[in-house]
């Protein structure tokens, strides 16, 4: 809100808060010290682009599925499941 | 049908739908096998992921992720639907694969005590030593700043970058290992994440900034090795 109690933030304070910049968590006074930074900052917005690239990066790592045998043998047990319990 | 195509940009695991879930239940509680081979499908990778986080092979993870589907059959008269049914299943597979997990350390003790400490608040998310100190013009402005990587989608979609997120992701403490599987990987949200593991959104936000912190260092370093000149 008001401009007086803001310090400037540092880099090293920055890389701190990137998470909770990138969850909408910060306190608007905060998010606005931060952007303001950003907005004078190459390293600290390098910084912010590889840790958007990672996230993205982690998203799109393949995904592996259970095992033919193994979804064969929940079936079975499924099938036992449904004759036990359901009648 | 061909099994799970990594789509680009998109959500791997996720190919869900609001309410989806939810007609499948109804189904399988009316003993529809059809109903629970599309459950066991639909969310097979992102159980067998966050089993693998803690059973050493991917057999013991397939029967742990089985477990999960029996005790699943077993108390689906007791879902209530509270949570998401993929929170629910997490649950039930974290805390089988955490046990089976405990039983084979007992087994092959790896350094766990390393890990414990790792778990801990203080961890800057930069080496302090890229930055200036003190005794420097700027102190806590960046001495070594990270530059852009060039082209980061095609080479961060490599075989070798992805062995470097898997390593990176491995060697994190267990706690920070689940929040990042569960936000980054598998796409879910933070409230989901915070209801399957019982944390707090400040102490999930934490781990998950601490997860992160350490895979792009370690990413940034993979690159760097590669590009010795920058
Ligand atoms: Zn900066």
């Amino acid at each position: 809100m008001t401009q007086g109690r803001i310090a400037q933030l540092s880099c090293q304070e920055l890389v701190e808060l990137i998470t909770e910049y990138l969850e909408g968590t910060l306190a608007p006074a905060d998010l606005a010290r931060l952007e303001r930074h950003l907005d004078g900052c190459d390293g600290c917005r390098a910084y912010l682009d590889q840790m958007r690239e990672t996230i993205a990066a982690l998203g799109r790592l393949p995904a592996e599925s259970l095992s033919p045998q193994a979804e064969e043998k929940l079936l079975v047990a499924f099938e036992g499941w449904r004759k036990g319990s359901r009648g | 049908m061909p099994e799970q195509q990594a789509s680009p940009g998109g959500d791997p695991d996720s190919a869900r739908r609001p309410g989806r879930d939810e007609e499948l239940l109804a189904a399988l509680r009316r003993s529809d096998e059809d109903a629970f081979r599309m459950l066991v499908r639909e969310h097979g990778p992102f159980l067998l992921r966050l089993a693998l986080m803690h059973v050493p092979s991917r057999a013991i993870a397939e029967e742990v992720v089985q477990d999960t589907w029996l005790a699943a059959l077993d108390g689906i008269d007791r879902f209530e639907g509270r949570s998401s049914f993929r929170t629910w299943l997490a649950s039930i597979v974290l805390n089988k694969a955490r046990t089976q997990g405990r039983r084979e350390r007992r087994v092959l003790p790896f350094s766990f005590l390393g890990r414990r400490r790792a778990e801990g608040r203080d961890e800057p998310a930069v080496d302090a030593d890229r930055f200036q100190s003190a005794r420097d013009q700027q102190p806590g402005a960046w001495a070594r700043p990270p530059v852009d990587w060039d082209s980061p989608v095609e080479r961060l979609s490599s075989d070798e970058a992805r062995r470097v997120l898997f390593e990176a992701i491995a060697i994190l403490p267990p706690r920070q290992r689940e929040v990042i599987t569960m936000r980054d990987i598998s796409g879910l949200s933070a409230a989901e994440t915070c209801n399957a593991l019982g944390l707090t959104a400040t102490n999930q936000r934490v781990l998950l900034h601490r997860a992160r912190s350490k895979v792009r260092a370690a990413l940034e370093h993979h690159f760097q090795a590669e590009e010795p000149s920058r």
